[in-house]
């Protein structure tokens, strides 16, 4: 399904990339590609038979040097129903805590001929530095404070089910955004996808000159939600701080919380976000994270299956010699 | 050197220490400058050196180098440096400085800084007179601030009453913590870790207090920001003993070099905006700037080719910081003796060593330097141990053709 919103070329030029690092550096018809190639594994994926052997015989390894639940998972069921061999590759297991250093593990992997490399990594361009060095693709499943492009993109893709376009759509992201990746992969995202981005947080959790990413900042919630069509709420990464950033967790709900009361000073039919995992009772209320019909959390979490598949057979098609693509 | 034959430079650009530049000769003996001016000529006997019509200045004088890297040193123009006490282990005892001092000679003399407090840990004051007799020529804080401020005031009163420098790292490690980049766009679009450039004033600011309230010199080793050179500006107009220094990094580049996570950029204080970049321009043309040092820290693959946030600060720089100097004097911003001023006569002083200029009784520590000689930087081609450059495939201009230390030719070329 080519949409109508963006025109992009047939075969590899819609999408000229080796690997997925980030959204920083993506047109919007590339991102907007990603996103029609995910539809078809939506629909799939509903289905009984969730198979379809496109990377049958291709190696695909998870590195993760950062623990990880839902994301790993997410990359795994989705290499696993295209059918490619997956492995998972842990940290707690790996010679990284026996003084390895990053560029030995990247070359090991490498020499194992993994034909996509999936990499999550506590530092800020971990995962460019592998990058560089690896032959096969490299999805960035998340470094340090810098990109997490596949959860923009499943985010993304999430809205677009609901609300069709992005244009003129105003998204409030409320949160830790200092230490969100998310954050910043959906700031470059929605902004370059033409939406109107807000992003609140108490100033201490504010990372500086973030206005100059073209989005609008407050630190009034309230505000921030004022006509807003979708609320995305972070969560509130305390193993990331360093020092004292809120006086208490409660103190932050009592300021940045998303209650129900809140949330009525969105527009009607706001939906609601979060990446996962949520402290409920802090950034977002049980009732409003199970909010039928407007929140978005578990389709969140379908999207990723489907955007990641997506992801993995775009960026193998040229080593699987796919017409177009080779 | 006495059995050595004096030595004449002859036919050159004298930079002479009263800023007048005039052509030329040189002449040594024993190690010292002997005569100089337009009609020294060379004696029967004396080896003879024509600088071809090039300057004849003093050897540099490096102001806080973390290696000693003699070859990067000598490629340089570099005559001396004043060795960091961040060493392994560090300069915080008599026998490691009495050690370090001679560790250069003959051809390279390093003056080891005393580390100010025990391990650098910045709690309990180091044994500085003994270190000082040991040959410790200044007192330095290390790679990092005193945070406690009753350490910093005893350390000053200290050093002042022993009639030592401190030079210090300006950055307050409460607002510092572990952050790699200043705050701005270019560190929230990568996502490190990043402090405001304000760290830095608030730093000087304090130790502008209390070196006034202990009467004590003191040296801040890199004033980065505009807001900081602005109080060294006021401190110094003041009449307070208050110099300060720089590293050419931050008058060549700005935060835009961190693009892309450049661990060669990765240094500390981090990279500024442009704005400050700018400052430390004007600081440098109107004499707030007292000393352009390389900060010369040479970092392997091991600590640079790692993720950003885990790589370690710093690079080398004692071959970029003639040619980088010599820019500023293209440019305008300062005189060719003003120049050597900078990275010569003032570090010098504040070490308290007879070098650094040329004048009769000096040590004869010459550079024969082209200052528009082209070249390019080539990480993978330095003299230095490690090619950790952010100038690397960079054309410079300016380059040391000879290089005399105590009268004794180190480099020829």
């Amino acid at each position: 399904m080519t949409s109508p919103e963006y025109i992009y070329p047939e075969g590899a030029l819609a999408f000229p990339h080796r690997g997925l690092v980030g959204i920083g550096g993506l047109a919007p018809h590339e991102i907007w590609f990603l996103l029609d190639e995910a539809q078809q594994w939506v629909e799939l994926n509903r289905g009984t038979q969730k198979r379809r052997d496109l990377l049958s015989g291709l190696t695909i390894i998870n590195a993760f040097f950062e623990n990880s639940t839902r994301t790993l998972l997410s990359f795994e069921i989705a290499g696993k129903r295209l059918g490619a061999d997956v492995v998972n590759m842990a940290v707690a297991n790996s010679s990284v805590k026996k003084g390895e250093t990053l560029i030995d593990t990247a070359m090991t992997l490498n020499a194992m001929r993994a034909d996509a490399i999936v990499i999550r990594h506590a530092s800020s361009g971990a995962v460019q530095l592998i990058a560089d060095l690896v032959d096969c693709p490299v999805l960035n499943a998340g470094d340090g404070q810098h990109e997490h492009p596949t959860q923009a993109l499943l985010d993304a893709l999430t809205i677009r089910q609901a609300k069709r376009a992005f244009n003129g759509l105003r998204v409030t992201i409320c949160g830790d955004i200092l230490h969100s990746r998310v954050a910043r992969s959906n700031i470059l995202s929605l902004a370059s996808l033409g939406a109107e981005v807000r992003v609140c947080a108490p100033p201490a959790l504010m990372p500086a000159d973030i206005e100059r990413m073209n989005v609008k900042v407050f630190h009034d919630f309230d505000a921030a939600l004022k006509g807003a069509d979708v609320v995305m709420m972070l969560r509130l990464q305390l193993e990331r701080m360093e020092g004292q950033f809120i006086p208490s967790p409660r103190e932050y709900r009592h300021l940045y919380g998303l209650t129900l009361d809140r949330l009525a000073k969105a527009e009607p039919d706001a939906l609601v976000m979060h990446p996962g995992p949520m402290n409920r009772g802090i950034e977002i209320d049980s009732n409003v994270a199970d909010l039928v019909g407007r929140s978005q959390i578990t389709t969140q979490v379908e999207m990723g299956v489907a955007m990641r598949m997506a992801c993995l057979d775009v960026l193998t098609r040229k080593a699987r010699n796919v017409e177009g693509w080779a | 050197m006495s059995n050595q034959a004096p030595l004449t430079v002859t036919n050159g650009k004298l930079i002479l220490a009263d800023g007048t530049i005039v052509h030329g000769a040189l002449r040594c003996e024993g190690g010292f400058i002997t005569a100089i001016g337009a009609d020294v000529t060379a004696q029967p006997g004396d080896t003879v050196h024509d600088a071809g019509g090039h300057l004849i200045a003093p050897g540099l004088v490096d102001l806080g180098v973390f290696a000693i890297d003699k070859p990067a040193f000598h490629f340089g123009g570099v005559t001396r440096a004043a060795l960091m006490p961040d060493q392994n282990p560090p300069l915080d005892v008599p026998a490691r400085v009495r050690f370090a001092a001679q560790s250069g000679k003959p051809d390279f003399w390093v003056h080891p800084l005393a580390a100010a407090t025990q391990g650098l840990e910045g709690k309990s004051l180091a044994e500085i007179a003994l270190m000082r007799d040991a040959g410790a020529k200044a007192v330095a804080t290390g790679r990092h601030w005193i945070g406690d401020s009753g350490t910093m005031l005893r350390l000053l009163q200290y050093t002042g009453m022993l009639g030592m420098v401190v030079m210090t790292h300006s950055e307050d490690a409460g607002i510092v913590g572990k952050a790699v980049a200043t705050a701005g766009e270019m560190a929230t679009r990568l996502g490190l870790p990043s402090a405001p450039a304000e760290a830095e004033a608030l730093a000087i600011a304090r130790d502008i207090a209390l070196a006034e309230l202990a009467n004590a010199p003191i040296h801040f080793r890199k004033v980065t920001t505009a807001k900081g050179l602005d109080l060294v500006r006021g401190a110094k107009a003041r009449g307070l003993k208050v110099t300060a220094g720089v590293t050419p990094a931050y008058f060549m580049l700005s935060d835009l070099a961190l693009a892309g996570f450049r661990t060669y950029a990765h240094l500390s204080p981090p990279l500024r905006s442009e704005d400050d970049r700018k400052a430390v321009i004007a600081a440098i043309g109107d004499g707030t700037i007292d000393v352009i040092a390389s900060g010369h820290d040479p970092r392997g693959p091991e600590d640079k080719r790692l993720p950003f946030s885990d790589s370690a600060p710093g690079m080398a720089g004692a071959e970029t910081l003639l040619p980088h100097t010599m820019n500023l004097v293209r440019d305008g911003v300062i005189s060719m003796s003003r120049a050597f001023e900078l990275v010569a006569t003032n570090p010098a002083r504040l070490l308290g060593v007879n070098a650094g200029k040329l004048e009769v009784g000096a040590e004869a520590d010459i550079a024969v330097v082209a200052p528009d000689r082209p070249w390019i930087v080539d990480s993978s081609k330095m003299a230095a141990v490690a090619g950790n450059t952010p100038f690397d495939k960079q054309p410079v201009q300016g380059r040391a053709v000879a290089l005399f230390k105590g009268g004794v030719a180190v480099l020829q070329k």
